[in-house]
């Protein structure tokens, strides 16, 4: 570690990863695993376990992972460094093909390709439902928990934050 | 394009953008939607569908695609920061928080069992998105699309394929399906 600064570990690693992922933050976590667990070894697997769970409880985009990852590698710094270069690079990337395709002289080809991608986009997001739940259920009362929460959020307008909490007392109360 | 009305300020894009955020409990993408559809009707169904689509499609996380892309649709590059920066910077102090708290009580049993039933629910909420997601589809009884959508869900949710290797299919057969499909009406 002494031969390599790790905040630019941190930088050059989540900025190429960031690069890869297609498929958002859901696909890209079992390479995050791989690459602080296993690679770098900046983490243990069961840290890297908490570090997923608090990610999906705490407010903001999942993709915060990185922020934890970085700051178990290098406090402050290495927790703004990883979430930056996680996140910029490709929202740049976003911003410039966005401006391309929806310049007004071109042809109806961009409209035409964004709502191709419409139904591929909502199966990947089924298929990490499905790996997700697969991963997180393992008894009967969580599967109940979870399919309630499935139907209660379909069919009402109920704020998603009184069910996360509804999960939390669950969980706390040794239920699920 | 989207915004009918007067579109946002870019402190007001800011502000949306980190009150979505920081309602965003296990994903923001269920508060997105319900922000720029149902509350500012900034965008109709379809529109954010299309939109959250190609940024699904980029790489680099979605939401966070998202909120560039759609920022600067309505205010430029500067409104993409501003949303940027709205959707970010507020969870990205907690998370910090948050991990110095885990490093001194990472230990507690009880918190373990917490996080789980939270995460169980936050699945239900993913489930619950992607099927009001398939509304549009399912009222135009789109079949192809359903169909597209499936083999997608087989492909990588059960077969457990490469990501790469389905979607080198998928996206060519989508589009040639589509064009075919819209050359037959316009004829």
């Amino acid at each position: 570690m002494n031969s390599e600064n790790p905040i630019w570990a941190l930088i050059s690693t989540f900025g190429l990863m960031s690069l890869f992922a297609v498929g958002g933050a859901a696909a890209a976590v079992p390479e995050m695993h791989r690459i602080a667990v296993d690679v770098h070894h900046w983490m243990t697997d069961k840290q890297f376990a908490d570090a997923f769970a608090i990610s999906q409880l705490s407010p903001g985009p999942n993709v915060l992972i990185v922020t934890l990852i970085g700051y178990a590698v290098a406090g402050i710094p290495g927790a703004l460094a990883a979430t930056l270069a996680m996140c910029l690079p490709t929202a740049l990337l976003a911003y410039y093909v966005s401006r391309l395709l929806n310049r007004p002289s071109q042809s109806r080809w961009p409209a035409m390709i964004q709502a191709a991608l419409v139904p591929l986009s909502i199966g990947l997001m089924a298929a990490s439902a499905l790996i997700l739940a697969q991963s997180t259920t393992h008894t009967v009362i969580a599967a109940l928990l979870m399919a309630g929460v499935a139907v209660l959020a379909s069919v009402s307008r109920v704020n998603p934050l009184w069910l996360l909490l509804a999960g939390g007392v669950l969980g706390f109360a040794g239920v699920v | 394009m989207p915004a009918k009305t007067v579109p946002p300020g870019l402190f007001a894009l800011f502000m949306a953008f980190a009150r979505m955020s920081l309602a965003g409990f296990g994903g923001v993408l269920v508060f997105a939607r319900r922000a720029i559809v149902d509350d500012h009707r900034w965008m109709t169904a379809d529109e954010f569908n299309e939109t959250f689509a190609l940024c699904h499609f980029l790489p680099g996380p979605n939401i966070v695609n998202l909120s560039m892309v759609f920022g600067s649709r309505l205010r430029g590059l500067a409104g993409g920061v501003a949303a940027f920066a709205g959707l970010l910077v507020p969870p990205t102090l907690i998370m910090t928080a948050l991990a110095v708290l885990y490093a001194h009580f990472g230990e507690l049993e009880v918190l373990r069992r917490t996080l789980a039933g939270v995460s169980c629910a936050a699945v239900g909420l993913l489930i619950a998105v992607v099927f009001r997601m398939m509304m549009p589809l399912l009222k135009r009884a789109d079949a192809i699309a359903l169909v597209l959508m499936a083999a997608v869900f087989v492909a990588i949710g059960v077969l457990r394929l490469p990501l790469q290797a389905v979607l080198l299919v998928a996206i060519p057969a989508s589009i040639a399906v589509t064009v075919a499909l819209r050359r037959k009406v316009a004829a």
